[in-house]
């Protein structure tokens, strides 16, 4: 089985510092993983090279997605293939309704994808639906692209975005940033809605509380720029009662 | 004294272009004596240049260097071909009144059933037969101006609009300027609009260019006059082609309680100047004027405007987004002036130009001059390139690089197009945007 995502030592720096130092990881069909790790150890780097945001540079090692060279590919391409990034801070684009925004990315990646396009009731229908999945009111959708929006919208939606161009490989950036217990449990249960056979989550995260609404198959820790420690779920509860430090010590 | 010698050139080769195209000007007396003095004052001048405050960042001795002479009338090849570009940039319901190389053309304007009140004659005929009060009016235009004098004197053609008191349109008027000659020619046009009072009109102007029209120079202007209580919505449309010079002057002046409601877009002509100057003559008067510069290549559009607050508690908005790739130059200047009595005044001004490429300029120059104490006056500009972060957002979620960039340029000119209040104008704007953007690839 080609495995969906697969990292293979990869090295990465930004400007002229090197932070990631050979890392590797291997996402199959289905799989939800989470990445943990103190700040600074180099989660969203990984993400962030993943989506191909400039300003990387990656030094060695490849990503593969699905066999393919995803380092070759350009983010739109990438979005076509597959790949979706949850920002952790997703921006807001004032005089871009986020319907049209939905519609106009849906549609372009289909047609990267020889897909037909989406036509407006064709699309609004779609949307409305996965909106009222999500308790996102029509009224949002019809705002600048987060515009206005509290952490909370604008994580939820993230997950709308998930939910429409249903990607295989989701990476969910510090998804749990800024939100509050009960904002936080809504976008938990919309990205459980999306667990699938055929996609797979990688879940970054700071703090173990997220991974108690998504429960994850497989944990990492990342320390300095590298996996220092896989295992399953019981390692993020070891890691809540003994802290981050014994693997910045080891790494 | 090389300016003295540059002036006298420049003047001397287009006196002699004055002195032949004279017997093709209409108006004889008074008009002719008027053009005379425009022609003078347009003489002693000769082009603008950087020196002069007014057209520092558009030097019509580097950029036009030379008045064309006065393009021939169109032939029927040139009709033909005026025809088919009209066709192509027609708007439903609007009647259409157009102007081929400068000359009226009857065969391609709508002018049967007018609605009651409405008048439309020729410039031509205004000049000729119009009564002396008409044609003082069509020479309010000042000759300190240099381009307002030279269009002055050679005015050629344009349409007479006159909306009677109490006469609310219902149909749009689409006066459509068509460059079709293939020779580089000038064509010197002149429109002018009366709304009487408690009357309404909504006004659309397009500058296009026919199949194979070369290097031509558009000099225009309009006079608009808006009655008590009367209300226009303006909407102006530069799509001229790439080699063209469009050099055009707006004077407006607005009673009490009126309405003017304007936008202009500048995506064509390699050369473009839009002058106008906006004048309140009564009180409780409203101005939006927005615009939007959509430019690229080696483009230069200037937007140079005069909002004159001579009277107390009127309002002006003034909304202006410049778009400008490649090696293009945009220019916005806005000068509002409050004058002594003019209480009240709320005066607003904003402009934001959005770089796209490295060699691209935009100079923004607000001047505000308040003389009035009790008023409220603000003006902005910013001047910056396309956010990196919602680009790459945007391409992260599918969108290519030139859809991203669209998307953001569409958002970004958004706030000028929305404050266009007639439906029908917006959507024709937003059009005009699209085929901009599309062209870009």
């Amino acid at each position: 089985m080609t495995a969906l995502l697969e990292v293979k030592d990869l090295k990465v720096r930004v400007e002229e510092r090197e932070i990631l130092h050979g890392l590797s990881l291997t996402v199959n069909p289905g799989e939800v993983h989470a990445i943990m790790g103190p700040n600074g150890s180099g989660k969203s780097t990984l993400s962030h090279v993943i989506a191909g945001k400039p300003g990387y540079e990656v030094t060695g090692g490849e990503i593969l997605f699905r066999g393919e060279d995803l380092l070759e590919m350009s983010p739109d391409e990438r979005a076509a293939k597959g790949v979706f990034l949850a920002f952790q801070y997703p921006v807001e684009i004032p005089g871009v309704a986020t319907m049209n925004f939905l519609h106009v990315a849906l549609n372009a990646q289909r047609k990267a994808r020889g897909e037909s396009q989406l036509t407006t009731p064709e699309f609004l229908k779609k949307a409305y639906a996965a909106a009222a999945s999500l308790n996102i009111p029509r009224d949002m959708l019809k705002r600048g692209v987060n515009v206005g929006f509290s952490g909370g919208e604008k994580k939820r939606n993230e997950i709308l975005q998930m939910a429409l161009f249903e990607p295989a490989v989701c990476i969910l950036d510090e998804m749990d940033s800024g939100l509050d217990i009960d904002a936080l449990r809504v976008a938990a249960d919309g990205v459980n809605a999306l667990r699938s056979q055929g996609r797979a989550m990688v879940v970054i995260t700071h703090y173990q509380r997220l991974l108690n609404y998504i429960v994850p198959d497989f944990v990492h820790v990342m320390s300095k720029g590298r996996v220092v420690k896989s295992g399953g779920k019981e390692l993020a509860l070891e890691l809540e009662a003994s802290g981050y430090a014994q693997f910045e010590d080891a790494a | 004294m090389n300016v003295a010698l540059v002036k006298n050139e420049t003047g001397s080769a287009l006196s002699d272009s004055f002195a032949i195209a004279r017997d093709r000007l209409p108006g004889a007396g008074k008009v002719a004596a008027a053009r005379e003095a425009a022609f003078a004052a347009y003489a002693q001048a000769g082009l603008p240049h950087r020196r002069i405050e007014d057209w520092k960042y558009t030097d019509l001795r580097a950029l036009m260097r030379e008045v064309l002479p006065l393009a021939p009338a169109p032939d029927t090849a040139e009709f033909s071909r005026a025809a088919s570009a009209a066709k192509l940039h027609a708007i439903e319901g609007v009647r259409r009144l157009v102007l081929v190389d400068g000359v009226f053309a009857p065969k391609l304007s709508e002018l049967g059933g007018l609605e009651k009140g409405l008048g439309i004659r020729t410039l031509r005929e205004a000049l000729e037969t119009g009564d002396a009060a008409l044609q003082a009016l069509l020479f309010t235009p000042d000759n300190a101006n240099p381009m307002v004098a030279l269009n002055s004197a050679m005015m050629t053609d344009g349409v007479v609009i006159d909306v009677a008191d109490g006469v609310v349109l219902s149909q749009p008027l689409h006066i459509v300027h068509i460059a079709s000659g293939t020779v580089p020619a000038a064509m010197f046009t002149r429109s002018l609009l009366r709304l009487g009072k408690d009357a309404g009109a909504t006004l659309v102007e397009s500058y296009i260019a026919a199949e194979g029209a070369k290097a031509y120079q558009v000099h225009d202007s309009l006079i608009i006059s808006i009655g008590n209580n009367s209300r226009l919505d303006h909407v102006r449309l530069n799509e001229d082609g790439r080699d063209a010079f469009n050099i055009s002057s707006g004077v407006v002046s607005l009673g009490a309680h009126a309405h003017f409601n304007t936008f202009g877009m500048m995506s064509g002509a390699g050369v473009s100047r839009y002058q106008a100057t906006i004048a309140f003559a009564g009180e409780g008067s409203r101005v939006e004027t927005n615009g939007v510069n959509l430019l690229n290549g080696k483009q230069h559009a200037d937007t140079t405007l005069f909002m004159d607050h001579a009277v107390p508690h009127c309002d002006s908005r003034e909304i202006f987004r410049a778009v400008v790739d490649d090696r293009a130059h945009s220019v916005f200047q806005g000068r509002i002036i409050v004058r002594p009595h003019a209480q009240k005044t709320d005066a607003k001004m904003m402009t934001r130009a959005l770089l796209l490429s490295d060699e691209a300029e935009a100079d923004n120059k607000p001047e505000l001059e308040i003389f009035a104490d009790d008023v409220t006056c603000g003006h902005g500009a910013t001047t910056g390139a396309l956010d990196e972060s919602l680009l790459f957002y945007l391409r992260a979620r599918g969108l290519s690089e030139k859809e991203a960039q669209a998307l953001l340029i569409q958002a970004f000119v958004g706030e000028a197009i929305e404050s266009i209040v007639n439906d029908g104008l917006r959507e024709l704007a937003i059009a005009a945007a699209q085929r901009w953007l599309e062209a870009r690839g």
